[in-house]
């Protein structure tokens, strides 16, 4: 948080919090160019993630996936008028650093790139672009609020069109939070050492019975009653990755999981969207990944 | 008094949140039906491509445009700014907006997240209330029929940011993310 010469302030967690907090009830697509992001917004993006590859294509292709190339983020910046994010690598923070630069809306420090630290994330309340981070469960969440972090998205499996472990830590977080709210004080010290959480953190999340951010899903959405399922578990709005570009017609699908995500407790309006869509993405059973992309970071 | 939220997307809680705070009815707006007995609307922030996106996928764009030139009370923040006033800049090609108020807005006119920014502004009728601008709508020019209340030098000159003509409200920042009710109560009075 920085002060500006006419007394008002940038960077405050008021302000970063609060863009997370305009997006909910949205859907943030993953897209490799400026013709995917038009798209994007046409269909309702309330923010586009700019990567060089979707989180399928990655585990395609191995290798080292690191942040996009500063030219692929500008011209996505520059073919829509809606919120740019782009990811850098878990604990990279010159990658950070260089997305702020760029000026990036928020930054996804993201477990689909390759982590460059294995012990720490970044330090994120160093910056005045806001982040978001991926969590399993309520402890690791509130570890990157502790660090920064101001939108939380369960990270669900990446890439694989399976939205079976979306639905685990969103199950997950919710539970522990409920298991929170329902503790007395003396308790939650006990919990909070349980969780491996900065105790401020547990003791809030106890009195309030929620996360002191937005929580987002992401990992394995790829139709809009995926979409309909983690919203009612609790998602205040959807990533949505491969599960877009990778569909029979992304065009068709991207409008369909936007109005499923307004409408997700309207059965008639899901299914109303639902048909006729063409396939969706092929996906894959979690069981049988090489790569567990929700183990890295902790 | 049942004052609507347009709850397509966007801050939707904190608006609902801060009317039934203010012992106001606020039912969600998501469809054409629920118009009809309100006694006034809040169009939240969120992205306003994304809102009006969805206020043709949910058949309320022209309901809304006949309430709204039946006179009906509204009050616009941020992205809900855009949506009601008369010309947008810097938006896209086909941008649209119900020009209900009389205003020139510049989309994003404060610039990208990394420029969003806290201040103290001086509203008259009020006193100092904390200003939250997020990728906010600078408003670059108003008509003749068009009440400013509140300005802010971002130190490019004075520019409005709380507006009104008539029943028709609009705030480039966000009140409803401060706690402080006292803006939705100003508008609220003039109903």
């Amino acid at each position: 948080m920085s002060a500006l010469h006419d007394g008002s302030t940038v960077g405050s967690a008021l302000v970063k919090r609060g863009l997370a907090d305009m997006l909910r009830g949205g859907v943030i697509m993953d897209v490799v160019n400026p013709e995917q992001a038009k798209i994007a917004e046409d269909a309702g993006a309330v923010a586009v993630m700019a990567l060089e590859r979707v989180p399928s294509d990655i585990r395609r292709d191995g290798g080292v996936a690191r942040m996009s190339d500063p030219q692929m983020i500008k011209d996505i910046q520059a073919a829509v008028t809606i919120p740019v994010m782009a990811k850098a690598r878990i604990g990279h923070f010159a990658e950070a650093q260089i997305l702020q630069a760029l000026d990036v809306d928020y930054i996804d420090e993201s477990e689909v790139l390759t982590p460059a630290d294995e012990e720490n994330h970044i330090d994120k309340w160093g910056f005045t672009v806001p982040f978001v981070c991926g969590a399993t469960n309520l402890g690791e969440a509130l570890r990157r609020i502790g660090e920064g972090a101001c939108l939380i998205r369960s990270k669900g499996e990446a890439g694989t069109g399976n939205v079976v472990e979306a639905v685990r830590h969103l199950r997950t977080i919710n539970a522990q939070m409920r298991r929170l709210a329902s503790a007395d004080a003396s308790e939650v010290f006990s919990l909070a050492k349980d969780l491996q959480a900065p105790l401020a953190l547990v003791q809030e999340v106890a009195e309030t019975g929620h996360l002191p951010v937005p929580l987002f899903c992401a990992g394995g959405i790829s139709t809009p009653a995926d979409a309909s399922l983690v919203l009612q578990l609790g998602a205040e709005a959807v990533f949505v990755g491969s599960g877009i570009f990778k569909s029979e017609d992304p065009e068709r699908m991207a409008h369909a999981i936007v109005e499923a995500t307004t409408h997700y407790t309207e059965a008639a309006v899901v299914a109303k969207v639902s048909t006729g869509l063409g396939s969706a993405m092929r996906g894959a059973e979690t069981a049988t990944l090489e790569t567990r992309l929700a183990e890295r970071g902790w | 008094m049942r004052v609507g939220v347009l709850a397509l997307q966007g801050d939707v809680r904190e608006h609902v949140s801060m009317l039934e705070s203010l012992g106001v009815a606020a039912p969600q707006v998501q469809h054409p039906g629920q118009l009809d007995d309100l006694d006034g609307l809040i169009m939240p922030g969120g992205e306003s491509t994304a809102i009006a996106h969805l206020l043709g996928t949910s058949g309320l764009t022209d309901p809304l445009a006949q309430r709204l030139a039946q006179g009906l009370a509204v009050l616009g923040t941020c992205a809900g700014l855009i949506l009601l006033s008369t010309t947008v800049i810097d938006g896209r090609p086909d941008q649209w907006s119900y020009a209900a108020l009389d205003v020139a807005v510049r989309r994003n006119g404060y610039g990208r997240q990394r420029a969003s920014f806290e201040t103290e502004l001086d509203v008259a009728g009020v006193g100092r209330v904390a200003g939250v601008f997020i990728r906010a709508p600078r408003v670059e020019s108003i008509g003749e029929d068009v009440e400013v209340l509140a300005q802010h030098d971002h130190g490019d000159g004075p520019y409005p940011v709380l507006v009104r003509q008539g029943v028709v409200w609009g705030a480039s920042f966000h009140p409803e993310l401060t706690g402080d009710s006292r803006i939705h109560r100003l508008f609220l009075d003039s109903i």
